[in-house]
């Protein structure tokens, strides 16, 4: 996000390889920090924070998809049932045993790390098409699973009533309560994802996705280090399903559908693969986007269609701007929004000198 | 450099009756030699002789169908190729295999993968183990960005580099796992004569202040003889000399090996 300047430099390899080097960047970060923690709360409703803790879950999608899609290369069109399985897994835990957000959050990660880990197996031998199929079969057995097991679904409709995470006695209601809970969670999964990407794993999935024998040859084992990166991606999967549940108070597999994969698909490839920034973007974008549609649609489209017709379309709308907008990245900008991002920066960096 | 230096010290790889076969292909036939401890070992023959092979063999890329390999008195036949880097051989590649999107310096620490021990966990957390290690090993691939003179570049995409510059990183990366036994495929191939002289030093530099032993493939006549303490010449897959360069040299197969006729005096 904010990167290194010349004219400043680092006198240890520990600064060196800091976050943020510049300290520029620190002032930066604890804006953000304030602005979201401090200044959003105070002055926004319940309404648009409730939009926040979305994208703030949807980070955490699109953070555990991009370590897998982006960052090691190989590609998952499974991702939203590793998020009905965190779902599931957190709300019977609660249900049943009434544990506390502290134990299913981590219980649900570690669950859909282990189905990722057995959907990563085929990973060794298969690769492109065919793992994307191999993903979206588990897509489908997993869904298939769920819904006609009633142990796992609660059975009435497949879904599962969430109670609400407790805070130090106090439960979490309303979307201004989750507003932090959902934020505090999501910044974790950012560092943690921010340093596993720049420590020795992060090297060697990048080192896979770039050059798969000479990551070999050098001594990274590839299948081992293929399983980690499913097994950390589908943890985050996961983990981004409880937080939904808690913030739905419902854990139900219609909202982990294939369609659910294709959105953090897209928010991967148009916020940017293999970017951090890009995860955080492209949460953003495709978060809003069908919000801002709405918003159009319901001042301008009901000049031409009823309500009813209203809802259909606007559904079909979001699709056909996501197909676009895909094929537009893919062929444009392959580096997404987060290049994007990253050019109006050194333009304006250099501004008023543009050479 | 002479025969005596390297002649004396242990066995460090052995090849026994090694053959590879590739459909119908035969790479590699029934070839046996020993590299030894500190010694650069070259390996040369007419293209397609099966020099690739032997190295791929080593490094665990492809395992032999007949025969053995035998590295520090482990037999490393059947060995996955990241446990044979763990065990301290690296190599570079003919066709160089850099991880083109990362820079020198994330290359070099991609070398050192071996030597480092972060879990995910550990990673995740960062502060503490992980950024203890990271800054350890960082020290250590410094040294060898200096000793390269890859310090204006340390932090240049691999790939950016000009065709010269990133034969040298692959070295970094290679000499990064501190290995006790290197394996370099055409180290100065595709190289002008200015960038072969540097390529020369760094590799007599290795040799004789790490004392790793080195085995390379080379097709410059004049750096082998220079610099091998041992020379084994391969055609059509067969060991059909070996020796000193300058027993080789004289070598009547080699001469008929390379020329296709006896008539011709010498070699180099
Ligand atoms: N993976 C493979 N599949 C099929 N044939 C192969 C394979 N690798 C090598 N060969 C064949 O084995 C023989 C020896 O190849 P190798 O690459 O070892 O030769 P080389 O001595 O390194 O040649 P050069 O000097 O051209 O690099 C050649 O005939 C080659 O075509
Ligand atoms: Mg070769």
């Amino acid at each position: 996000m904010f990167h290194r300047e010349s004219g400043y430099f680092n006198t240890t390899y520990k600064a060196d390889m800091a976050l943020y080097p510049l300290p520029i960047a620190k002032f930066a970060i604890a804006a953000i920090l304030v602005l979201f923690f401090v200044v959003a709360p105070y002055f926004l409703d319940e309404y648009y924070l409730s939009i926040i803790n979305l994208v703030a879950i949807a980070i955490v999608g699109a953070l555990g998809l991009n370590i897998l899609v982006g960052y090691t290369g190989q590609i998952s069109i499974g991702h939203a049932a590793f998020m009905s399985v965190g779902a599931y897994t957190a709300a019977n835990l609660a249900t049943k045993l009434d544990l506390p957000f502290w134990l299913t959050l981590p219980a649900g990660g570690a669950m859909a790390a282990f189905i990722g880990i057995l959907v990563g197996i085929p990973s060794l031998r298969i690769k492109g098409l065919y793992l994307a199929i191999a993903t979206l079969a588990a897509q489908f057995i997993i869904e298939w699973v769920i819904n006609h097991t009633p142990t796992i679904s609660g059975g009435v409709a497949a879904s599962i009533e969430m109670p609400p995470p407790e805070f130090l006695g106090k439960e979490l209601v309303n979307q201004a309560e989750l507003y932090y809970f959902l934020m505090v969670i999501m910044v974790i999964a950012l560092v943690g994802a921010m340093n596993l990407i720049r420590s020795r794993i992060g090297r060697s999935f990048i080192a896979i996705r770039d050059q798969e024998i000479a990551a070999e040859i050098i001594g990274i084992n590839v299948f081992k280090t293929k399983l980690i990166a499913f097994a950390v991606s589908s943890f985050y999967a996961g983990v981004c399903g409880v937080m939904y549940t808690y913030y739905l108070g419902i854990a139900n597999y219609e909202n982990f559908q294939l369609i659910t994969s294709i959105d953090y698909l897209a928010m991967v490839i148009i916020g940017g693969l293999g970017s951090i920034l890009g995860s955080i973007l492209g949460a953003i974008f495709i978060t809003m986007l069908p919000i801002v549609i709405r918003l159009l649609m319901e001042t301008f489209g009901s000049i031409f269609v009823d309500d009813a017709a209203l809802a259909q379309v606007i559904a079909q709308f979001r699709l056909i701007i996501f197909g676009g907008l895909i094929i537009v990245f893919l062929v444009v900008e392959p580096d997404g929004l987060a290049k994007l991002w990253q050019n109006i920066r050194n333009y304006f960096r250099f501004w008023p000198f543009s050479y | 450099m002479t025969d005596t230096a390297g002649s004396g010290g242990s066995v460090k790889l052995k090849l026994d009756g090694v053959a590879k076969n590739f459909g119908g292909v035969r790479a590699v036939s029934g070839v046996s030699a020993e590299v030894k401890e500190g010694e650069i070992f070259s390996i040369i023959g007419p293209n397609g002789a099966g020099k690739t092979t032997i190295l791929n063999m080593t490094s665990g890329f492809y395992h032999p169908d007949e025969g053995s390999i035998n590295f520090e008195g482990t037999d490393i036949s059947q060995t996955l190729p990241s446990k044979i880097a763990s065990l301290g051989i690296s190599r570079t590649f003919q066709n160089i295999a850099l991880f083109r999107g990362l820079t020198v310096l994330e290359n070099l620490m991609l070398g050192r993968h071996v030597l480092m021990k972060t879990g995910v966990l550990a990673a995740f957390a960062y502060w503490g183990p992980a950024q203890r290690e990271e800054v350890e090993h960082r020290e250590r691939v410094e040294e060898i960005i200096d000793f390269l003179k890859l310090t204006d570049l340390r932090k240049t995409p691999a790939g950016a580099l000009a065709y010269g510059l990133q034969k040298r990183v692959e070295l970094g990366r290679a000499l990064a796992s501190e290995p006790r036994l290197l394996l370099l495929d055409e180290p100065m191939a595709g190289m002008n004569q200015e960038e072969k002289e540097d390529m020369v030093r760094y590799v007599l530099d290795v040799n004789q202040e790490w004392g790793t032993t080195i085995a390379l493939i080379e097709h410059d006549m004049g750096v082998v003889m220079d610099i091998s303490d041992h020379v084994m010449v391969m055609d059509m897959g067969e060991r059909i000399s070996f020796g000193t360069p300058d027993e080789v040299r004289g070598d009547p197969r080699v001469i008929e090996a390379y020329l296709g006729t006896t008539d011709h005096k010498e070699v180099a």
